[in-house]
């Protein structure tokens, strides 16, 4: 069954700013449900789902899978360890063999770019890109977005810098395409070494300093650095980094006004971001995370040919929210 | 021996400034006559070339053939099939077979094998470096003696500066081209794809185009230091291109091939992570293609030259970055050479011929290249004009992976003659699939 979105989600590129609000629009009645005490409709009953993650991951499986749990699917989580993957069955044939099992979705997690458009082009069910390799997190995108228009409304003019590792990250892929959709200003800082060489065609402002970027932006979406990019020469050193493109508190003092703060997690506290900042009054960090669920519960739905104007309906009405409970 | 009377095509043979319609007459393995009208003698074999170019047999210095250790991806036969099937006449096989073609006995090896093949010519390339490991090198001597035309540690660049002095330098005494695959280990390492705005799209790492044109000037200089020929294999940038002339201009000793695939796709192909685009060196950018059909032009880049690379479709239907690099083109290179160089690029037919023909056979020092009398009897007879569609299952290659698969071309070999022996014949008048 293919939806408003298509038969899959594999970035936000390839997606229209209409279809991004439609995301974000059904994530709104979902995140009520994650407030009730049952926390459970049935929207996607009867649907099976595979979780197959070939790359490590806590928080996006977990999210995923209550979002499918909370819609009642039926899901099944494959990760590398233990599967027929470490035994060198190769990716075609992983998807190969999920298809014979007459599945309804597959949210992939991979650590090649391309890996989740592989799979799409090779099943007939729904494919959920989960991250691929340094290409595209599109549900994270989508939170992150979900969680600035929570701050902002309209996005439209609304001034957001992406700090960091932007060579290497999906996440800022998928930021910089659905925030521009959304007609947000976009820029990003970092070293340059951890900039694409071509990131002056990507259409976004470049801050090589940190502080004139803290003096632009409204909102920071501070990346995680990789310690792998230290041992690969891009940078010197974690320390240096810190002094020279660590949101600090101190820089963010001397902010013209008061900066959002997100951060896609893990977090190395002391490192990209010091920790009064990352746990201060302007970290919408953790609303980050509850979003996440609701956000993949609206990506399922749609995908699954939810309609969205039932979404509200598709909840029921019958659960009790926390503070009915309370 | 038969012989073989080509009637009525069009003779384009720049060797000789021929470009006009006669016959040709092949005996005893040599052309015998050529141009006007030829009375056939008795017994000949009569081609109907009306409507059909004749040129000297088209040779490709650089391709893949497989054989030995991938028998299952390309032999030397299967391969040698598809280049007369393309309209060549003569291959030169690249070293980087299993094990590597680094001595006298892999050399007498991969001649027996062609000999067997009854197609195209297969002319070894030998190893510069034992093992193509970069640091010993090989017996250039002994394997020149048993029939290699050449040294290359092709698919690997020559890291060290100095191992590529000593090869140029020694190669000197066999008059023998030393081809090197420019690439700078360290900037293109783990790269997928050209370095550009796609692939920061795409998340695949990339291969700056600066990767390849370090390595073009080092090579430049060192001929220049030491007297010996350097052949670039696969240029791919324009900035290898004003190296070149840069170093031609200089009288510097160094010759440059381009493939059909550089000269007509960019790194657009490889939107969708479709790795029948994936290939070393990468497809670049407009710019590039635009820059290297002006060299094949003005004769800055002197031969065009396939790289053809099969690979079984197992190791090219997987995740991009782990996809092998290399596609095939023995049949797919005329064509794509006549609909983006000839019709769309101002290329004429007696260039085509010169880069594909007459070049190779000069910078090589192989026989062929010309249908003066006397000459050998290899000759590409093609269609300058026909239409057809690309269908990598008809390949006679055993690779199909091309990113031209249904794709509309413009030209195609209709007879490949060598040794004066018809070794491939298709589209001949009268023979058309209509």
């Amino acid at each position: 069954m293919t939806g408003a979105l298509g038969k899959d989600l594999l970035g936000l590129e390839s997606l229209t700013g209409e279809q991004i609000r439609l995301i974000l629009d059904t994530a709104e009645p979902f995140k009520e449900i994650s407030e009730r005490a049952i926390k459970k409709v049935p929207a996607l009953r009867g649907s099976t789902i595979v979780n197959l993650f070939f790359e490590n991951s806590t928080r996006t499986r977990i999210s995923f899978e209550f979002a499918e749990k909370r819609l009642s699917a039926d899901t099944v989580n494959v990760s590398t360890a233990g599967s027929s993957v470490s035994k060198g069955e190769t990716l075609v044939d992983t998807a190969r063999n999920l298809e014979a099992m007459r599945i309804d979705m597959v949210v992939i997690r991979h650590s090649a770019s391309g890996a989740a458009q592989f799979l799409a082009e090779r099943i007939e069910s729904n494919v959920i890109n989960a991250g691929d390799g340094t290409h595209e997190h599109p549900t994270q995108g989508l939170l992150d977005i979900l969680t600035l228009r929570d701050r902002f409304g309209d996005l439209k003019g609304r001034r957001i810098c992406i700090c960091g590792d932007i060579l290497h990250s999906r996440v800022a892929r998928s930021n910089i395409w659905g925030l521009t959709k959304l007609g947000a200003e976009v820029a990003v800082c970092g070293p340059r070494s951890l900039l694409p060489n071509a990131i002056d065609e990507f259409g976004v402002r470049i801050f090589d300093r940190v502080e004139e970027a803290i003096e632009w932006a409204e909102a920071l979406n501070v990346l995680r650095l990789q310690f792998e990019r230290m041992t690969a020469g891009y940078i010197p050193s974690a320390r240096e980094y810190n002094r020279v493109f660590g949101i600090t508190r101190e820089r963010l003092d001397r902010a013209p006004r008061d900066v959002l703060i997100l951060h896609p997690g893990p977090m190395n506290r002391g490192v990209e971001i010091d920790s009064d900042v990352a746990d201060g009054p302007h970290s919408v960090i953790l609303d980050q995370v509850t979003n996440g669920v609701a956000v993949r519960m609206a990506v399922l739905y749609l995908l699954a040919g939810g309609k969205p104007e039932l979404a509200e309906a598709a909840k029921g009405g019958t659960g009790r929210s926390r503070e009915e409970r309370e | 021996m038969k012989p073989v009377l080509l009637k009525g095509g069009k003779l384009v043979d720049p060797s000789q400034g021929l470009n006009k319609v006669g016959d040709l007459l092949l005996l005893d393995g040599a052309v015998e006559a050529v141009g006007g009208s030829i009375a056939g003698p008795e017994g000949a074999e009569v081609v109907d070339c009306r409507g059909l170019i004749v040129s000297p047999g088209f040779i490709d210095v650089h391709c893949h053939l497989r054989e030995p250790g991938r028998e299952d991806v390309e032999t030397i036969a299967t391969g040698a099939r598809a280049a007369a099937a393309g309209g060549f006449t003569a291959v030169c096989a690249m070293p980087n077979t299993d094990p590597v073609t680094d001595n006298q006995a892999a050399v007498g090896f991969i001649v027996r094998q062609a000999q067997r093949a009854q197609a195209a010519r297969v002319y070894p390339i030998g190893a510069i470096s034992v093992g193509q490991q970069g640091k010993v090198l090989a017996e250039f001597g002994e394997m020149v003696g048993a029939g290699a035309v050449a040294v290359s540690d092709d698919g690997k660049p020559v890291a060290s500066a100095q191992l590529m002095r000593t090869a140029l330098e020694y190669a000197r005494t066999f008059r023998i081209p030393v081809i090197d695959h420019c690439e700078e280990p360290t900037l293109a390492a783990g790269g997928a794809m050209h370095e550009g705005i796609v692939s920061a799209r795409l998340g695949l790492k990339g291969i700056p185009a600066a990767a390849e044109e370090i390595m073009v000037i080092r090579d430049i200089l060192l001929a220049r230091l030491s007297g010996g020929h350097v052949h670039l294999a696969h240029m791919s940038t324009r900035g290898s291109v004003e190296l070149i002339r840069w170093g031609k201009e200089r009288g510097i000793n160094v010759t440059a091939e381009v493939c059909p695939h550089h000269l007509s796709l960019t790194e657009e192909r490889v939107r969708g992570y479709d790795t029948d685009a994936k290939m070393n060196p990468p497809l670049r950018t407009a710019a590039d293609v635009e820059a290297l059909i002006e060299a094949v032009k003005d004769g800055t880049i002197d031969v065009i030259a396939t790289d053809h690379a099969p690979h079984h479709y197992d190791e090219k239907e997987r995740e991009f970055a782990d996809a092998p690099n290399g596609i095939v083109g023995l049949e797919t290179a005329l064509a794509v050479v006549v609909t983006n160089l000839v019709e769309k690029g101002g290329l004429s037919f007696p260039e085509l011929v010169d880069r594909m023909a007459c070049a190779p056979a000069r910078i090589f020092n192989l026989p062929g290249g010309s249908l003066v009398k006397g000459s050998i009897a290899d000759v590409t007879v093609f269609d300058p004009a026909t239409k057809w569609k690309v269908d990598s299952s008809t390949f006679l290659s055993k690779g199909r992976n091309t990113p031209y698969n249904g794709m509309s071309l413009v030209g195609r070999s209709a007879c490949t003659i060598v040794d004066g022996t018809v070794v491939y014949r298709a589209g001949l008048p009268g023979e058309r699939e209509r």
